[in-house]
């Protein structure tokens, strides 16, 4: 069988740093698998400005971040293969995959980074009444529709979610000329950033609906209308609210979801919080040398923070192949508590790890004049005050691998938000 | 007088600012930080936006190829800017930085290639 030390699946901004981390930190055998037929990723559909300002220190569109990317690997001849779809992974790290060229292989791997990145929250797991005419699309694929291949979907358009990619669609489908009637919210406040509400909706008058929902779709052939409504406390529809809205196109931007089929099916333990694997500091799954980064991990709002952490899986996976003996050291859990939804990484090996550990997690609701406490067992051992802390923007607390020294029975670290008096 | 109200967007908080513009002087309030001011001030005197969108390109690996203005062009001439955008046509191969509109719309900017394409036949 075929080997290689580091075998990448996937070929976005995930797949590709990791890459590059893996070859500057020693390793010369590294493959990537890409299913597309360019490297990349979601970012050459991105054609919006806004990436890189924490990487490159400038502001980037997504072609362009992913390209500096893309130049990073040729440069270090980081072989690829496009057109490839993963099928399997097993416990022992054998991948098979298969690409028009070589049909079925089975490659051994000495480690495995799984970078395959996330997907959108489809129709389907939505439960929208209505019929089921021609004019529905996720957001990401009518942004890759008009994008990348020229179609304009629609002219009027109604979107439900105000997730990041539903509101640059928003402004994208105004610029090519359609009209956006409506953006459509369940929660009580927007999962975007703040810029892209002022820089997509307020600057062309598109409103955006908070605590609506859509309640039916109209139209049998194409979509002729849809109805929303607004919904209680308890996110259910409140009668005598409808309110029609005549259009052709409804766009969904209700979340993401890690794809993590392969991540299943080799039985590595699951994070039914972030729907990705249970990582420890080296971003190291529950199978020995199976690594994850990136939106597959977690979903991410900037890619920066996907290649800082892909940099560090990288890292991680060269130390694992580079490594002759490892003796593992003390243990300790992390979670998330009061607010804090939770925590990439899970677990941490205080005696093995690096000097800092980044940690990241996401907040379950908007809070204002809150502090991100940390505690060591039970012990307050920082404080970050915090003047508004929201869903939709990940947060992160950095730990110092001297910090435990005073603490060599530590057993749990947990990460809370906390009322300001 | 005449008062304007906007959202910040220099961090989450999203600060709601009212500005007060009377002849020259310009008053902001609702910003908790000198940013919010500043925003404010640029949004009611001269508001300017990066358009990012595709253009038609022949013979390229897809039907589109994407583009930005190189800098900030004047918020009202976003639609001026987006009909021209809309009308030009390319050949491939193009290469990121690669100039398609040399003043784009009067601005004075020019619109350039955010993505390399090769030539396919």
């Amino acid at each position: 069988m075929i080997q290689h030390d580091i075998v990448i699946i996937g070929g976005g901004p995930a797949g590709l740093a990791a890459a590059v981390a893996a070859r500057k930190a020693g390793v010369q055998d590294i493959l990537i698998l890409e299913r597309d037929g360019v490297l990349g990723g979601i970012l050459n559909q991105c054609i919006h400005n806004g990436f890189g300002l924490h990487t490159f220190k400038e502001e980037l569109t997504g072609p362009e971040y992913a390209a500096r990317f893309i130049e990073m690997a040729k440069e270090e001849n980081i072989p690829y293969k496009l057109n490839t779809m993963v099928i399997d992974i097993s416990k022992d790290r054998e991948v098979a995959f298969i690409n028009k060229e070589e049909g079925l292989q089975v490659i051994k791997a000495g480690a495995v980074i799984l970078a395959m990145g996330c997907r959108e929250r489809p129709r389907g797991a939505l439960n929208i009444p209505g019929y089921r005419p021609a004019g529905i699309y996720s957001a990401g694929t009518a942004q890759r529709l008009m994008n990348m291949e020229g179609y304009m979907v629609g002219k009027e358009v109604v979107i439900l979610g105000s997730g990041d990619i539903g509101l640059i669609m928003a402004r994208r489908m105004t610029l090519e000329g359609a009209t956006v009637k409506v953006v459509a919210e369940l929660m009580p406040y927007s999962g975007g950033l703040k810029r892209n509400i002022v820089q997509c909706l307020d600057d062309f008058n598109i409103p955006l609906k908070l605590s609506h929902t859509v309640v039916n779709i109209h139209g049998k052939e194409r979509v002729t209308g849809i109805t929303i409504a607004e919904v209680g406390p308890d996110r259910k529809p409140v009668p005598g609210t409808e309110e029609y809205y005549s259009c052709d196109t409804l766009l969904l931007s209700c979340g993401l979801i890690p794809e993590n089929e392969l991540t299943r099916g080799m039985g590595v333990a699951m994070n039914p919080v972030t729907s990705g694997p249970m990582v420890n500091d080296k971003l190291e799954t529950g199978t020995e040398g199976v690594f994850a980064c990136g939106n597959v991990l977690h979903v991410h709002d900037l890619v920066d923070y996907v290649s800082e952490e892909a940099t560090l899986a990288g890292k991680d996976a060269a130390a694992f192949v580079n490594q002759t003996e490892k003796v593992a050291g003390r243990v300790v859990t992390l979670t998330g508590e009061n607010g804090v939804r939770y925590t990439v990484p899970q677990s941490m090996d205080i005696d093995n790890m690096n000097p800092l550990v980044t940690v990241r997690f996401r907040v379950g609701d908007v809070y204002k004049d809150r502090s991100i406490c940390v505690y060591y067992d039970g012990k307050l051992i920082s404080k970050m005050k915090k003047k508004v802390l929201a869903p939709g923007e990940m947060e992160q607390v950095i730990l110092k691998k001297e910090s435990f020294e005073e603490y060599p029975e530590l057993k749990e670290i947990v990460i809370r938000t906390e009322e300001e008096k | 007088m005449e008062t304007r109200e906007f959202t910040c967007i220099g961090c989450p908080l999203g600060c709601q600012l009212t500005v007060t513009m009377n002849a020259d002087d310009i008053t902001v309030t609702g910003n908790t930080c000198p940013r919010g001011e500043a925003y404010a001030k640029k949004e009611v005197t001269n508001p300017t936006r990066i358009v990012t969108s595709s253009v038609v390109i022949k013979h390229g690996p897809l039907a589109r190829v994407s583009v930005k203005t190189a800098n900030d062009i004047p918020k009202g001439k976003i639609f001026d800017v987006m009909k021209e955008i809309r009308e030009t046509v390319i050949e491939a191969p193009v290469a990121i930085g690669d100039v398609v509109i040399a003043d784009v719309a009067g601005t004075g900017v020019p619109v350039i290639i955010t993505k390399n394409a090769e030539r396919v036949s």
